[in-house]
């Protein structure tokens, strides 16, 4: 029988399988290889890429890099939703690997946030983990919590220790056992604008106190 | 928490009960009568009906109220008949009381009411203080009165013996009339009510009831307890003025309300008085406007004034029943009730509807808000839509969720006709606003069929879909409303056992009908979801990864390492706390496998230093909570052998919870144990109540090199717990330390482990409730008599059990933080050795054996106080209600019986003998009980893999229970075995066919001669000493736990011990190996049926040679016996 367990695993350990490739715009000194990667469903972009960007550094000259971007058949990919999400939105009928071109100028301005470092990813993600605690605890638990567990917190996700994240995690699921479960479940919704179609998608990513990943897969609402 | 029942009665007279766990008015229609008025306590309630005669409801139990009946044969001896029925004149009667005094013949013995029946016919009764008599039941004796004995001497001139008879009150769930016995029974009652059920344990179940009469004069009836239900007689007690309404706590309050609009109290109700002294009177709340309801509680009086005015009375307790003064209330009422827990209901003035008073905890006793209770009665429409509806709507959002199209035509098997119309045609209105427009525009691009519906429904509302469900539950149970509203005459809810924490499915607001809502999700519904959304995760791991399993991971995995800092008892002298580092590095293993070590960085003499352990060595976590630091103990193989663990030290409790739980997992991961324990798992239970289970390995029990079982590795399993039994099919229950019954859910961690740890079905809370005692100690002088000041030698004034240390109300704490106080010191009557009537016990000095009445020679006086502590903890275990217990015991089965009822025993904590009935592997809580009758209370009971069922009585006697077999669960009679000669038997456990006992002594027996033809055996072999409690296995296995274990470092009370050597043609075995301890108190190897392996050894096909020497269990060997190595 499936168990709670199994099922945070699964969530955990899902991975897309994808194909980096360099933009035919960006200047090399020889031709560029693609890039094959596991990329876990939910961790950003920008925090799994170093080796994406050491690979194709090799083949490029300092000067001509810049912030490192993704881009997905012409739609920059938005380094802040989780992995996952960015998939279901905008790839989840492509065949795998998921094919995504690679940018190292022509940051564009208007579609994406800057990504400089790690610490500003860390800080993305503790802010939505404060969102879901605000509706689930009142903010309680994540304010008890020390410095050392947030970072705990962080350092599971950037690690992919399901373990270390999900010792300091389970706290934030907890909820009164009189209650029986939780009064509000946060959830966050993804909308994705796509010219060609006449109807809009809406995915509704349950936060469900985790991280805004917990079930990526499932809660597609199509009106 | 076991369901209880409110009481009402409507205008027209009709008796209806509410369940806490139901949600309709039950009416009682055993009676044709109507009734005016009902007063309840747990186990029954009283009313008065239309013919002003008192009835009594007792409810039914699985456990019958029977009450023994005895008289004594009495004979002299004379030369010519021997011994015969001629006594001297100056004998007592032939037929008597055991005094000698009253005269009592057979026939004199008469049913008490028409309620009661005879069980069966006088018998002998055979056995004399815990040794059975032969030649019917005859003791003998010099002269009477005088001292007997089972032999007949050459000097025993007289002789005896009893005769015992049980009859049974019949009278259960039915109203049964009180006959009106007295003709002083003036004119008809009015009023009644029952309580003072807290005022006295002793006599069990006694009840107070008070009535008042038309003429305004009030009774008291005497002589209410367990066996006498239906009381003595009324006794009247004189009272100031004429009395309109009378109300009795659970505790000493009596509260009435007279004529003229005063309130009286009773005052002096006591353990010795519960009908208590005096009157005072209290003035009415108003000075214009008298009282004409008064409602008492433990520590709470409500009342109500002749303006339906409410008016709570500050200051209430049991040392001022007066109270201090009124406080006004909202609401108009038209009468008030104090139920358990001090929680109010009430009726309504205007609307005659029942109110519960919400938010009444201890500390806030006048609650916050009046909430209508709204169910229908059993004869309304049937309520079930709204249930269904819920149902639907969770379907629905299941459908959301998987995101698939699925047809809804039949939602909860069709009991709600078209739901999704309703839906779309309510849930607008309730929004109240003007359609929204939106959702008549929507592109219904796929789901064309109700989810469509629903999903705009859920857009259309607005908020969230929980709301719109609500507003949706709640728009279907309108139809039922204002007209058919019951108009109630009166409330009680003196049997009905809620708080404020209690969630009961009685009210209808919003946030309620979320709630039940989120209660009508069953676990079955649960696991279907998950099992839903884990396929389909399956499915898309399958999808996504199956075919790239060779791309590189984008994260590598490395060495994890957590740091901390604890304290740590240094292991060389002198011991004593020290700071150290604590970190904890887990790794993968080469295998894929998760390992680990724990590093603790010390230093000494200024150097650096650690000691180390491997995570894949350690065999226990053991928390160790007390008032002072927050410790735990990490034992291995070696430091179990020293009895010596790692002991640790957090700063915090949540810290070392937190360590706990990420210590256990990662222990668990480095032996690859998850999930739930399996059914062949041993159970072990601590002092402290906590739960520890091993998994056993298959060489276990194998010959002659069995695993050691210091190498066994233990985890803990939420739940507080003083007995655990199991079997091998999964059936495990346990008992509290209140006695509560408990069973297994199947789930595991609970407690501290939270998350990964632990399953998040099957976990439940679970309470425990003990008794902390401390002793009053005095000393006679002869100017001031028994003073509080001692000789300067003298134990402390104060102080526990031994004398030794002080212990005083103030200065003693719960056994632990999870403890907290739920009641006052109180002193103790229930000491063994008895009591005088303040509860002083008496001596000639300290320490020395006390009784319960002063003598001359009596220099110094004791009296324990007790009070209560209660345990709030989460675990996988579910109360088995009502019956407490004290002990249990399930059928060992072997893995391969395809038995699918399993035999389950149990002794409740009254010393009945209970057989459970409906065991089974997917209904392990049984379904009921079946009384076994004893001649006297019994202490333990084991039933072994051939339904054979010994037990052992308070007395210290054994007992074998012939006859029994899955045809005939509870077997036909009892066969007394004479216990080992002056020892007193206290547990029995009995495996394949060997059983053994222990006694009192610490002895452990064997029982010889057990054969199939002679299941009872024919005599007692002297097994080893320092043994506190014996467990016996389906394999014949033997295990103990054994007081004094010396180790290499230290000394250890309460260790699990294997017995070895044991084979079937030797099933005493040889010698003993040393397992975890100490502190151990419990443990249960009855789920371990698997064989050992098979191992041909030379030496055992030739008993003359001497056995090789294990290298491994050689240290731990011992030739026999004695379970102490010093």
């Amino acid at each position: 029988m499936a168990d709670d367990k199994d099922v945070l695993r699964d969530v955990w350990f899902g991975r897309i399988p994808t194909c980096f490739t360099l933009h035919q715009d960006e200047v090399t000194e020889r031709e560029a290889e693609p890039f094959y990667l596991l990329l876990p469903r939910v961790s950003y972009l920008t925090l799994v890429t170093d080796k994406v960007k050491k690979h194709f550094l090799k083949v490029m000259k300092a000067e001509d890099v810049e912030e490192m971007w993704f881009e997905y058949e012409g739609t920059p990919l938005k380094w802040h939703y989780p992995i996952g999400v960015l998939f279901d939105l905008h790839a989840s009928n492509t065949a795998l690997p998921w094919s995504i071109t690679v940018h190292f100028k022509d940051f564009p301005e208007r579609d994406l946030l800057h990504c400089p470092s790690n610490s500003v990813i860390e800080a993305h993600f503790m802010s939505s983990i404060k969102e879901a605690d605000a509706l689930k605890h009142k903010s309680q638990v994540i304010n008890d919590m020390q410095k050392k567990d947030h970072k705990q917190l962080w350092m599971g996700l950037q690690n992919d220790k399901f373990d270390q994240f999900w010792a300091m995690n389970r706290k934030l699921m907890e909820y009164p056992t009189e209650e029986g479960g939780f009064r509000y479940i946060p959830f966050r919704i993804y909308q994705v604008h796509t010219h060609t179609h006449t109807h809009t998608h809406i995915y509704i990513y349950i936060l469900a106190g985790v991280s805004p990943f917990l079930l990526t897969l499932t809660l597609t609402l199509t009106l | 928490m076991p369901v209880s029942l409110l009481w009402a009665v409507d205008v027209y007279g009709r008796v209806y009960s509410l369940s806490t766990g139901g949600q309709q008015w039950e009416q009682c229609r055993d009676a044709q009568l109507e009734f005016k008025r009902v007063t309840a306590a747990q186990q029954c309630c009283w009313g008065i009906a239309c013919d002003h005669n008192i009835y009594l409801n007792v409810h039914a139990s699985d456990l019958p109220i029977r009450y023994q009946e005895e008289t004594y044969e009495n004979h002299r001896w004379n030369p010519v008949d021997g011994f015969s029925e001629r006594l001297l004149p100056s004998d007592r009667w032939q037929w008597s009381d055991v005094t000698g005094l009253q005269h009592q013949p057979l026939d004199s013995f008469i049913l008490p009411s028409k309620s009661w029946e005879w069980e069966a016919d006088w018998y002998v009764d055979e056995n004399f203080g815990g040794e059975p008599t032969e030649k019917g039941g005859w003791t003998y004796a010099i002269d009477f009165p005088a001292t007997y004995t089972k032999d007949k001497k050459w000097n025993s001139c007289v002789r005896r013996r009893r005769w015992i008879r049980y009859r049974r009150y019949k009278a259960r769930d039915t109203w049964a009339k009180i006959p009106s016995e007295q003709s002083g029974l003036p004119d008809p009652f009015n009023d009644i009510s029952c309580g003072g059920w807290e005022i006295s344990e002793e006599p069990r179940g006694r009840l107070s009831l008070w009535a008042v009469s038309l003429q305004g004069k009030v009774w008291f009836r005497d002589g209410i307890y367990h066996h006498n239900p239906e009381g003595s007689n009324w006794e009247e007690m004189s009272v100031p003025g004429e009395v309109v309404q009378i109300s009795c706590g659970p505790g000493d309050l009596v509260w009435a309300v007279l004529w003229e609009g005063q309130l009286i109290v009773r005052e002096g109700i006591g353990r010795d008085c519960p009908q208590g002294t005096s009157w005072v009177v209290v003035d009415s709340p108003s000075p214009e406007v008298g009282a004409i309801h008064v409602g008492v509680g433990v520590n709470v009086v409500w009342a109500i004034t002749k303006d339906n005015k409410v008016w709570f009375r500050r200051g209430v307790n049991s040392h001022n029943p007066c109270g201090s003064g009124w406080i006004g209330m909202v609401g108009e009422m038209i009468m008030i009730n104090v139920g358990l827990n001090d929680q109010v209901w009430a009726i309504g003035c205007e609307d005659r509807a029942v109110y519960f008073r919400q938010g009444v905890t201890s500390s806030e006793l006048s609650g916050k808000a009046w909430k209508v209770i709204s169910v229908p009665r059993d004869g309304d429409r049937s309520h079930s839509s709204a249930s269904a509806s819920s149902l639907y709507m969770l379907q629905i959002a299941g459908c959301f969720f998987s995101g698939e199209v699925r047809s809804e035509s039949n939602p909860a098997e069709g009991e709600v006709q078209d739901p999704p119309a309703a839906g779309i045609a309510l849930s607008p209105s309730q929004s109240g606003g003007p359609l929204d427009p939106q959702w008549s525009n929507v592109d219904l691009e796929e789901a064309q069929s109700q989810q469509a519906g629903a999903g705009a429904v859920l857009d259309s509302a607005d908020t969230c879909s929980l709301s719109s469900v609500a507003t949706y539950t709640l728009a279907l149970e309108e139809p039922y409303g204002a007209d058919e509203h019951p108009l109630w005459a009166w409330v009680n809810g003196g049997g009905c056992s809620v708080d404020c924490h209690s969630q009961l499915n009685w009210f209808s607001s919003l946030a309620q009908s979320v709630q039940s809502m989120s209660l009508s999700i069953t676990p079955a519904q649960t696991a279907a979801w998950r099992k839903q959304i884990f396929e389909q995760l399956s499915e898309r791991s399958k999808r996504e990864m199956d075919n790239f399993r060779h791309y590189e991971q984008a994260i590598e995995q490395s060495v994890w390492v957590k740091k901390g800092t604890m304290q740590w008892w240094r292991d060389w002298k002198p011991h004593k706390w020290m700071d150290v580092r604590f970190a904890l590095e887990q790794f993968s293993g080469p295998e894929g496998n998760k390992d680990g070590i724990l590093f603790i960085y010390y230093n000494f003499n200024e150097e650096k230093k650690y000691l180390h352990a491997f995570i894949n060595e350690v065999t226990i976590l053991v928390p160790v909570l007390n008032d002072s630091k927050h410790t735990f103990a990490i034992y291995t193989p070696e430091r179990t052998k020293q009895r010596w663990p790692i002991r640790l030290a957090a700063a915090t409790e949540l810290e070392m919870h937190d360590w706990l739980a990420l210590l256990s997992v990662s222990c668990c991961d480095s032996r690859g144990i998850q999930g739930p324990p399996s059914k062949q798992a041993i159970w072990s239970v601590t002092c402290k109540g906590d739960i520890f289970v091993s998994e056993p390995s298959p060489g276990l029990e194998a010959m002659p090199y069995p695993t050691p079982c210091d190498q066994m590795f233990w985890r803990q399993v939420g739940g507080h717990l003083r007995v655990v039994e199991c079997n091998s099919v999964g059936v495990v229950w346990g008992i509290g330390y209140d006695h509560t019954a408990w069973v297994y859910t199947g789930g595991y961690g609970g407690g501290f482990f939270q998350g990964l740890a632990s399953s998040t079905d099957n976990i439940y809370t679970q309470t425990d409730v003990k008794s902390i005692y401390i002793y009053e100690n005095q000393r006679w002088n002869p100017v001031t008599g028994y003073t509080n000041r001692g000789l300067p030698t003298d134990r402390y004034m104060w102080s526990d059990a031994s004398g030794l240390h002080e212990c005083t109300k103030t200065n003693t704490k719960p056994p632990s933080p999870h403890w907290t106080w739920v009641s006052e010191w109180a002193v103790d009557y229930s000491v063994s050795g008895g009591t005088d009537r303040e509860g002083w016990q008496y001596a000639a000095d300290f320490p020395a054996s006390y009784h319960g009445y002063k003598t001359l020679k009596d220099f110094v006086r004791r009296r324990r106080w007790a009070r209560k502590c209660k345990l709030t903890t989460t675990g996988p275990w579910q109360e088995v209600p009502p019956i407490p217990l004290s002990d249990v015991t399930i059928l060992p089965c072997t893995a391969q019986s395809s038995v699918e009822v399993v035999p389950l025993w149990a002794i409740s904590n009254k010393g009945d003998v209970l057989c459970r009935l409906g065991v089974t592997t997917l209904t392990p809580a049984g379904s009921s009980w079946l009384h076994v009758g004893t001649d006297q209370p019994f202490k333990s009971i084991s039933i072994g893999a051939a339904n054979q069922v010994w037990a052992i009585a308070r007395d210290g006697s054994a007992f074998y229970r012939g006859s029994v077999s899955p045809q005939s669960p509870a077997g036909d009679c009892w066969f007394h075995i004479p216990s080992p000669s002056k020892q007193k038997l206290k547990q029995v456990s009995v495996g394949r066919t060997s059983v053994y006992t222990v006694d009192e002594n610490g002895n452990l027996w064997y029982r010889q001669g057990v054969t199939p033809s002679y299941p009872q055996g024919s005599s007692w072999e002297h097994i080893s000493n320092n043994v506190r409690k014996v467990s016996v296995g389906p394999l014949d296995q033997v295990w103990i736990i054994a007081d004094k274990v010396q180790g290499s470092h230290s000394l250890s009370c309460g260790t699990v011990c294997h017995r070895l050597g044991v084979q079937p043609m030797e099933p005493k075995g040889q010698s003993w190996d040393y397992g975890i301890g100490g502190g151990w108190d419990h443990i249960t190897v009855r789920g371990n049926s698997m064989e050992p392996p098979r191992i041909r050894l030379p030496s055992l096909t030739d008993p003359s040679a001497p056995a090789p020497r294990s290298p491994l269990s050689a240290r731990n060997m011992e030739v026999n016996g004695n379970a102490v190595r010093c």
